[in-house]
């Protein structure tokens, strides 16, 4: 394609300003009869006859960016033939580039928390559509009034399409200050190694250095393999323990100590006070510990494996409804049973145990009983002995008691600001209480974005009937 | 513009009839079926009076080695496909055995080409079944796309500027992005005795508009097919490989 000039028209699409040009391309505002959308297009140098090799993020893209929907991408507008008008179309996104957030490091750790918790629900949306992003970094995230957007999927990978940069050289294909360690080696089959980036992105905000600096040869960018940085908290005392911990979890060699799903990270970082901040162990603390993989067995860490993980509809939370208002009872330790077999089909997930205290019983004298406990620690106790038996260690499982008037409406609110994947909940024998209130269970699972398990003790349920 | 890439039939009745059913709700325009269309099973008269009058009605159809084994001496086989062999060509009448004679070794197409094994030597009917012979493969064509059979096990290798392609495993019922920019050879996986795992029949749709190919699986009556199978009194291994799709 010869010069560009604004004016020009390309498929329809009219080029109105240029936005910036780089060694590899030019960027364009553009319109189109039909979209109502702002338009950018990405228009590679390239001649007819050239090695097209040069255009390959170009295909890649387009062939992800076509896939992909949701609130957290740009949307596609149109491609040219890659052969003859080599072009992207999609929307021009309205917002604040992280880029220029970062600059601004080290920021509080509110902040830190909040933009985290924004790209971390990006990434769980386009992992759920089978694509890693495998170049995030703060210049391809804009924070816009619907959360954070990714941009530049020119090395992304499609977990059910062919990895169109596979067969590229076996030069690590990312950005030295946030690729993971398994990119490093040439690994792009780990969804997690988003999550790794997102770690770097993070680290940087809350402290303002980049946690691996910006090696720039592959023998620099390998050393994150035996290194570990210091913690955020080790470099800024301001930086909370629980962040800290969620960073270095994010930060992990290994991809499965890592956080499994993003899901995972933004549930942790909405629940500081459920991250266990004692998971990283005292003795790789300090420089000896730092210099780690010399005489530890995680030397023998296969980042060349091919990844285990689930991608797509991932379950990073699985939410157990039980209520415990009379106590632990039988319908009680069968949705205990039915969470543990949900639990056990979601490798990496995380469970949050969840019951309702209703806020009518919280009355000014109700609250505190005899003992002087308040019914809110009542219930934290009767909670977690209830998940006692499920034998969970403190990083996959977590307790709340949720103060509602509405129990289902309670729930499906948890369910939603939690990136939920499946929720397990008790069915009560119908009563007449239940006739004149409706069902919970009903009402969460008619309202849920998620799968919902509803259990039901039979016996109970035949006992009820022949009473009626 | 859709086209149905059918291949390995091998005389399944079953198969073939749950494909084609499911060829017309996916609106297919054409047919090009990529040979075999007998050897192994126990309907090749059906399979090939089938396959004729797809014929009549627009189909493109390839030679396959059980279709030339079925008509002339036969070359190297296994022992379970010659014994199926002989038990088919007892079946053949003479017209069944002139429309295998004289089917064509392949077909190009614009930039694709279809053919049973390989387009690298097509009568030595070479397996696609690894980088090496992908390459090789490509190498003997200048068309963009090939287009296989052969294996029964769906793979599709594809190359950027004439480097050693990579290998990719199509999943079933996602459609596979054919690159302007690149080469690809598709070995489909078989409609009458599929091999890689998967006991449902296979069939490639391929969309010149979307420029995508899917391997389409369809689930058939193979008990049905394993009793006739038994009836006929071929080897029992012909049989018990279609319940496990291996």
């Amino acid at each position: 394609m010869g010069r560009l000039n604004s004016g020009d028209v390309i498929d329809g699409f009219v080029l109105d300003e240029k936005l910036a040009a780089g060694g590899m391309g030019s960027l364009w505002h553009a319109t189109k009869p039909g979209i109502d959308y702002p338009v950018v297009l990405k228009v590679p140098f390239f001649d007819p006859g050239q090695d097209v090799s040069t255009i390959v993020g170009y295909e890649v893209e387009e062939m992800i960016l076509k896939r992909l929907s949701g609130p957290h991408v740009p949307r596609f507008a149109g491609a040219g033939d890659l052969a003859e008008t080599p072009y992207i179309a999609m929307e021009f996104v309205k917002g604040e580039s992280l880029e220029g957030i970062a600059a601004k490091a080290p920021l509080p750790a509110h902040e830190v928390t909040r933009i985290g918790t924004l790209i971390a629900n990006a990434l769980a949306s386009i992992h759920r559509q089978n694509v890693s992003h495998l170049d995030l970094k703060p210049e391809n995230v804009i924070l816009a009034e619907r959360g954070a957007v990714l941009i530049d999927f020119g090395l992304a990978r499609h977990f059910e399409l062919p990895d169109l940069l596979g067969e590229e050289s076996s030069v690590p294909m990312g950005t030295p200050a946030y690729i993971s360690p398994e990119q490093v080696l040439g690994n792009r089959n780990n969804p997690s190694s988003d999550i790794f980036s997102l770690g770097c992105i993070l680290y940087e905000l809350a402290t303002g250095t980049k946690p691996y600096g910006e090696p720039t040869t592959t023998a620099g960018m390998k050393r994150r393999i035996y290194h570990t940085p210091l913690s955020p908290r080790e470099l800024q005392r301001s930086v909370p323990r629980s962040l800290s911990a969620v960073i270095m979890r994010c930060l992990e060699v290994d991809p499965l100590r890592r956080y499994a799903m993003a899901g995972n990270v933004a549930f942790d970082l909405a629940n500081p006070e459920q991250v266990a901040v004692h998971a990283i162990p005292r003795g790789r603390q300090g420089f000896f510990g730092r210099v780690r993989g010399l005489f530890s067995p995680k030397q023998t860490v296969d980042l060349a494996r091919a990844s285990t993980q689930s991608v797509g509809e991932g379950r990073a939370v699985v939410l157990v409804a039980v209520d415990l208002a009379d106590g632990a009872d039988t319908l009680a330790e069968q949705v205990r049973a039915e969470a543990q077999r949900v639990l056990a089909a979601s490798p990496g997930a995380r469970l949050a145990c969840v019951t309702i205290l209703k806020t009518e019983i919280l009355g000014a004298e109700a609250d505190v009983d005899a003992l002087g406990r308040s019914a809110y620690v009542n219930r934290l106790v009767a909670l977690k002995d209830w998940a006692q038996p499920l034998a969970l260690p403190d990083d996959v499982v977590s307790y709340h008691v949720v103060e509602a008037f509405s129990p289902a409406a309670a729930i499906l609110q948890y369910a939603k600001h939690n990136d939920v994947g499946h929720i397990v909940l008790g069915a009560r024998a119908s009563s007449a209480l239940r006739r004149h209130l409706g069902s919970v269970s009903a009402e969460v699972v008619a309202e849920a974005l998620c799968s919902v398990s509803v259990v039901r003790v039979k016996r109970i349920e035949e006992r009820a009937r022949d009473a009626a | 513009m859709r086209i149905g890439l059918l291949t390995d039939i091998h005389a399944n009745r079953e198969a073939l009839d749950a494909v084609l059913a499911a060829v017309a709700a996916d609106r297919v325009d054409r047919l090009v079926l990529l040979g075999d269309i007998v050897g192994y099973g126990p309907d090749p008269e059906y399979a090939v009076e089938r396959c004729a009058r797809l014929v009549e009605d627009g189909a493109v159809c390839l030679k396959g080695n059980h279709d030339e084994a079925a008509t002339v001496a036969s070359h190297s086989m296994s022992e379970n496909a010659r014994v199926a062999m002989e038990w088919t060509r007892k079946r053949l009448s003479v017209e069944h055995a002139r429309f295998l004679a004289g089917l064509p070794m392949e077909r190009a197409e614009d930039d694709r080409l279809y053919v049973h094994a390989s387009a690298d030597r097509p009568e030595k009917w070479n397996y696609v079944n690894s980088i090496a012979a992908a390459a090789s493969c490509l190498a003997a064509t200048t068309a963009r796309y090939v287009f296989c059979g052969h294996t029964h096990k769906p793979a599709h290798f594809y190359s950027l500027n004439g480097r050693t392609p990579s290998v990719f495993v199509p999943i079933a019922n996602v459609a596979v992005p054919l690159s302007p920019i690149r080469r690809s050879v598709t070995v489909v996986g078989a409609v009458g005795q599929p091999r890689d795992g998967n006991a449902a029949a296979c069939f490639g749709l391929l969309d010149l508009a979307g420029r995508s190919i899917t391997m389409r699986r369809v689930p058939y009556d193979f008990e049905m097919t394993l009793s006739k199978v038994k009836a006929a009194g071929l080897p029992a291994w012909l049989g018990m490989r279609l319940q496990i799709g291996r």
